[in-house]
């Protein structure tokens, strides 16, 4: 299994772990081939302070089966439970897109739909999409940016969206860096494990989570109205 | 360990004729089959609730009394009885009556129920399910081990002075069995009393209530009830058995194809590996209920889900006769050679009043006269403690 708990000042020399969301399906993808390229960017600018980092890729296409089993089924399994865990380990995430219909593809919402509600809290995150026109360029900042509001995740204030034509601008590559700087630096300040550490138990979450999938009794929060409620507590005194 | 099936009362149409049974047919056929699992050697027999149709079973406690007045053996018990929209009061009294009837032979599962428009229904909001759940079992616990309660909470009306009558057989309550799939607060619940754990163990990947027994298991062991593995654990399943493993899938496809509780986008050979639900021949049944045990330790009860999604009930008492005669047997010698030493019994009423009384008498609550208010005094029994008085209400 897969350790999830993000604690970025105990490994300092640890690899510092970069997850590319793909949804495009293409071959080659541009929206991949986007990704790629941030992260890319991220590395270098992470290592040129001597932090060592790799890059593993999830792309939804091949998995595409089993998220829909697991939208019916509620429960991720095979390749997509891996494909969780290896998010619930990633220091960075890179989420690209292509644009379907004007809006993110299907199969990426459906992926975050399966994902456990607090597996991104406080993950440092780009945003990135690809579309055949630029008329589609606030997809990202209209669809993806709630979405991962709601996950709770630290998306960066630079988001990269191209079009055709962008592929031939040297602005594309301008926007590709300030992403990549604002993502390696949200991972090498470590913030992500400064705001869970401190406050992981204040959010929301649901038992058997793969956010922390060994934090069954060990971490979990006994101080609450309920669990005094379960040991029994009167609920009169829990809530007055 | 025990061994026995456990329903939830639905009325369903059978695929393969169209036939849909009456009510009428199905409350019936629930004694029959509860009389056959006593026949066919099995221990428990268990019956959900439910309030709306298509199921049968708004009040378990009715069937079950009077499945106790034509059994000898079997320990009747629910699947689940809604802790959160039932009166704990009530629940008190018509369990402890029927133990009563049944000599003992009863116990209950408590589980809060998933159907939104029940708790409406009830004068309750399924958005308190879980502080019901929990506020009304602390109740449930002290009505069945205090003769006399004073009690106030958020969701009842408060009580004062009063006495949930009969008092448990023997003074022993029904062990109470608390049913959970993926709320922590329920299983810090039983392991904070000592109660049973129950996960229905159905319609998820194999496995996936480890970590929910774990915890309980681990916070039985906190609450110095003893150690993990003496907590007391129950898992459901469910089987379909036939001689050939083929026919079983043969004859079972039609009603899992039809049946709304399953994700049909994938198969029913994908479901019977990479569920608990367990289709094939005897031996096969027994491998995989060998690898629950396996995957969650020693535990202490089996309930399998037998009767449902419109299977006649001639194929149920067929698969009854089997699971009898060619699967428990030999799960109970498996699972006793390989059962550690450690690993609790499952309990009974008979281990219970051995467990308090030893080998004195138990205690048969006697009340005082009627002075015609019946609620002046200390408690209404003889042989209470009068150094517990009841508190009444001051009247000004």
């Amino acid at each position: 299994m897969s350790t999830t708990t993000q604690n970025l000042t105990d490994t300092p020399d640890e690899p510092r772990r970069i997850v590319i969301v793909n949804a495009g399906t293409s071959d080659p993808s541009s929206s991949r081939m986007l990704a790629d390229r941030i992260a890319q960017k991220t590395i270098d600018q992470l290592r040129a302070q001597g932090i060592p980092a790799s890059v593993r890729l999830i792309d939804l296409g091949p998995l595409a089966g089993e998220i829909a089993h697991a939208i019916v089924s509620g429960f991720p399994q095979g390749a997509l439970l891996d494909a969780v865990h290896q998010l619930a380990a990633a220091d960075g995430v890179i989420v690209a897109t292509p644009v379907y219909k004007a809006g993110m593809s299907g199969l990426l919402k459906s992926f975050v739909d399966v994902l456990d509600n607090d597996l991104l809290i406080a993950k440092p995150l780009v945003l990135s999409a690809t579309a055949g026109t630029a008329r589609h360029a606030l997809v990202i900042d209209d669809q993806l940016r709630s979405l991962f509001a709601f996950m709770r995740s630290l998306t960066t204030p630079t988001s990269v969206f191209a079009a055709p034509e962008d592929w031939a601008d040297p602005a594309l590559l301008g926007r590709i860096e300030r992403a990549a700087n604002e993502l390696s630096a949200m991972i090498a300040t470590g913030i992500s494990a400064a705001i869970t550490g401190k406050v992981w138990d204040k959010y929301q979450h649901s038992f058997g989570s793969n956010a922390r999938p060994d934090g069954a009794a060990a971490e979990f929060n006994f101080d609450t109205d309920l669990m005094r409620l379960a040991t029994g507590g009167s609920s009169v005194a829990a809530h007055s | 360990m025990q061994f026995g099936i456990f329903a939830v009362s639905d009325i369903t149409q059978d695929p393969t004729t169209g036939y849909t049974p009456s009510e009428a047919e199905r409350i019936d056929a629930s004694v029959k089959i509860a009389v056959k699992a006593e026949e066919v050697g099995l221990d428990v027999f268990a019956m959900g609730e439910h309030h709306n149709a298509p199921f049968f079973s708004s009040s378990p406690v009715t069937l079950l009394a009077h499945i106790a007045a034509l059994t000898h053996r079997i320990i009747l018990s629910t699947s689940t009885t809604l802790i959160t929209t039932n009166d704990p009061v009530r629940i008190a009294e018509e369990y402890a009556m029927a133990q009563h009837l049944a000599k003992g032979r009863l116990d209950i599962t408590l589980g809060r129920g998933n159907t939104v428009p029940v708790y409406p229904w009830f004068g309750k909001d399924i958005r308190q399910g879980l502080p019901l759940a929990l506020e009304n079992y602390n109740l449930l616990h002290r009505l069945w081990s205090e003769d006399v309660v004073d009690w106030e909470g958020t969701f009842r009306t408060p009580l004062q002075g009063f006495t949930s009558t009969p008092r448990p057989l023997d003074d022993v309550a029904p062990f109470v069995w608390h049913g959970s799939i993926r709320t922590p607060e329920i299983a810090e619940q039983a392991a904070y009393y000592g109660n049973g754990f129950f996960a229905n163990n159905l319609f998820a990947p194999n496995g996936h209530f480890k970590p929910l027994v774990d915890f309980y298991r681990k916070r039985f062991a906190h609450y110095g009830h003893g150690t993990e593995e003496q907590a007391i654990v129950g898992l459901g399943g469910q089987a379909f058995i036939a001689h050939r493993s083929q026919d079983a899938f043969d004859a079972y496809r039609p009603y899992f194809n039809s049946a709304p509780v399953y994700d049909h986008s994938i198969s029913l050979e994908q479901w019977a590996e990479a569920s608990p639900l367990s289709v094939g021949s005897p031996q096969q049944i027994i491998d995989k209920t060998l690898e629950f045990r396996d995957v969650f330790g020693d535990y202490q009860r089996q309930l399998w889900l037998m009767d449902h999604a419109g299977l006649p009930l001639g194929m149920v008492l067929d698969q009854l006769e089997l699971l009898g005669s060619e699967v428990v047997p030999v799960l109970r010698k498996e699972m006793a050679a390989r059962r550690s030493p450690g690993a609790a019994d499952a309990p009974t009423h008979e281990s219970l009043v051995r467990a308090k009384y030893g080998d004195a008498e138990p205690r048969q609550p006697r009340p005082n006269a009627n002075r015609g208010d019946n609620v002046t005094g200390t408690s209404p029994y003889q042989d209470s403690d009068p150094e517990r008085p009841a508190n009444y209400p001051v009247l000004l």
